[in-house]
């Protein structure tokens, strides 16, 4: 336009955007590691590290939500206690596959997340924040009903029958569950991809950075923001019937607020809106716990503590920040 | 008025039917009345304070009337939501420019497309066939629009960092992707010196002609307006002050008085 803007063209406007995703090779690579890790090591690692994928769901879905659309949420563990609990009592209060206990898991949640948003909507930014929690907190003591014990079994929950590999596989329990674990991490990881590279998942990043801009464009702020809300649930429901079916248990004290506050972390330190680091969040909160144990069992809450600083004080934009760096150094 | 000029587009394609706007004992606006032909450029001029903003609100549908109506082709626009008017027809500009701060060009304009598109939150998750025929559509039709407004050197590139004017120039391909038939542009000279307000003046023309578009231009910038005008309306104190051509409102004596005071008239 002018010789000002070329100038000023070429200091400040040579900063690329930042993807949500990852290259295919990087990918592909990553899969691959993914599929070969139950091989030879013991089933309680395949048990820790198919953990680490159900979490990785879960962080994965708040990403949608906090990345995605801007919404703060420590009320993630409400939506994942819901998703264990109607796994939990599909397969041993009604007898179901426990297959089609995670679509169920999803659409139950979906619809309690969509509910959930409807009043957030007069909320933002960190009265949000405290209205899921609120749910969060809310949420353990609702199995102990006694309206509702004979399907959730009250404080002393319910046990959960692990399946059996399918089809006469050559698999462990554990080696099974994580396989089937892995492949529908990759489903959601999938869907999540597709929709924010979508016009629906445009509309939820034009509602994060311009409310009324987005609004003039004929984007229905409401719709999308209670759609991110459903959908995170849903997802974070499927992690939760998940979590139920490889734990073999599910109890209400399993899904405090705690739970949420992990996953918020695991956000963080997998960086914000970028969704491989929804898998280094999960490490992290998986890991790293039993490290500091390793380190201290006296401080292991101090010793974790001071390393979420130290990670957070080194890479604020968390893993993502690695990620940037090496791909700048990868020739093109 | 020009309506005897041109007998086949005869009706106008909005008309803004004794708008007024109260706040409190105040009124904002005071029953203003004008017509925009297809394919004008009006120009709404008037001192700080006439009601130029609030009418500009109403016209997004920010602001809802006390009184009055504003049809768009015969119909009403304030029975609509206010994220349903981009759909009718009906697109805009932000004085302080309101991109999405941490998205590329592209994807601004992108979103621009969203009143005309179709995909639902589970067919894009599972990106199905009529999804994907709609997004190389939608990319196809960006691409135009990045050609046509120069942004190709930047199009994949965050738009926090560009320059103001090429910010404007996005906001105005992010408008032009909704498809509009009226375009509302709220001050775009603002914060553009001299040579950029005149290539600014040239481009709103040629997006005109190019969109088939009808562009209501709220601008301080008097150079601009008397430059592209086909029309101007002034306004002072909520009213409609005067009405009819460039050169008309300019030496009308109460438009004068109104912007250089009582003595100067």
């Amino acid at each position: 336009m002018s010789a000002i803007e070329e100038t000023l063209g070429q200091t400040v406007a040579a900063v690329e955007v930042r993807k949500s995703s990852m290259p295919t090779v990087a990918r592909l690579v990553l899969l691959l590691g993914l599929l070969v890790i139950p091989l030879g090591v013991s089933d309680f690692v395949v048990f820790q590290v198919t953990t680490v994928l159900i979490y990785a769901i879960a962080i994965l879905a708040l990403n949608l939500l906090t990345g995605a659309s801007g919404q703060f949420s420590l009320g993630q563990s409400a939506f994942y206690a819901v998703g264990a609990y109607t796994a939990a009592i599909m397969m041993e209060v009604y007898g179901v596959n426990y297959a089609l206990t995670l679509p169920a898991a999803g659409v139950i949640c979906f619809l309690f997340g969509f509910l959930f948003g409807l009043p957030a909507l007069r909320l933002s930014g960190v009265y949000l924040a405290l209205a899921t929690f609120a749910l969060a907190v809310a949420m353990p003591q609702i199995p102990k009903l006694a309206v509702l014990e004979p399907w959730t079994g009250g404080v002393h929950g319910l046990v959960v029958n692990k399946p059996e590999a399918p089809f006469d596989l050559p698999l462990s329990q554990d080696a099974w569950l994580y396989y089937f674990t892995l492949s529908v991490a990759v489903v959601i990881y999938w869907l999540c991809a597709n929709l924010l590279r979508s016009r629906t998942g445009r509309a939820m990043l034009a509602v994060r950075d311009n409310e009324i801009a987005a609004s003039a464009l004929g984007v229905d702020l409401s719709l999308y923001k209670t759609l991110a809300f459903g959908t995170s649930a849903a997802f974070t429901g499927v992690a939760g019937a998940l979590g139920a079916i490889v734990v073999q248990f599910v109890a209400p004290d399993s899904f405090t607020f705690q739970l949420s506050i992990a996953i918020f972390v695991g956000m963080i330190v997998g960086g914000v809106g970028w969704l491989p680091g929804s898998l280094v969040g999960a490490v992290f909160i998986v890991f790293v716990p039993n490290l500091a144990e390793g380190i201290s069992k006296g401080l292991s809450g101090a010793v974790f503590g001071v390393i979420l600083f130290a990670v957070i004080f080194a890479l604020p934009h968390g893993a993502r920040q690695i990620a940037d760096w090496i791909a700048k150094r990868l020739p093109r | 008025m020009n309506h005897s000029n041109s007998p086949i587009e005869a009706r106008p394609i909005l008309s803004v039917r004794g708008v007024t706007v109260q706040f409190g004992g105040i009124k904002a606006l005071n029953g203003v009345t004008f017509d925009m032909q297809r394919g004008q450029v009006l120009g709404l001029i008037g001192p700080n304070g006439a009601g130029k903003t609030t009418l500009f609100n109403c016209l997004s549908r920010l602001y809802q009337p006390s009184d009055g109506d504003i049809l768009l082709e015969g119909e009403s626009i304030l029975a609509r939501k206010p994220a349903g008017i981009a759909k009718m027809g009906i697109g805009r500009t932000f004085q302080n420019v309101a991109l999405f701060p941490t998205l590329s060009v592209r994807d601004n304009i992108r979103i621009g497309g969203h009143c005309r598109s179709r995909g639902d939150l589970v067919s894009d998750a599972l990106r199905l066939p009529w999804v994907l025929r709609e997004e190389r559509e939608l990319d196809r039709k960006i691409d135009e629009i990045v050609d046509d407004l120069d942004l190709g050197g930047v199009a994949d590139r965050e738009v926090a960092g560009l320059p103001f004017g090429t910010q404007k120039r996005v906001e105005l391909g992010r408008a032009l992707a909704a498809k509009p038939k009226v375009l509302l542009l709220d001050e775009p000279a603002g914060g553009l010196n001299h040579e950029e307000v005149y290539v600014l003046g040239d481009l709103i023309c040629r997006i005109r002609d190019a969109y088939n578009l009808t562009v209501l231009l709220v601008e301080h910038h008097m150079g601009l307006v008397m430059k592209i005008a086909d029309h101007v309306v002034a306004l002072n104190f909520g009213s409609k002050l005067a009405e009819g051509t460039p050169a008309a409102v300019r030496s009308d004596p109460a438009v004068i008085k109104a912007y250089l005071g009582s003595e100067a008239a």
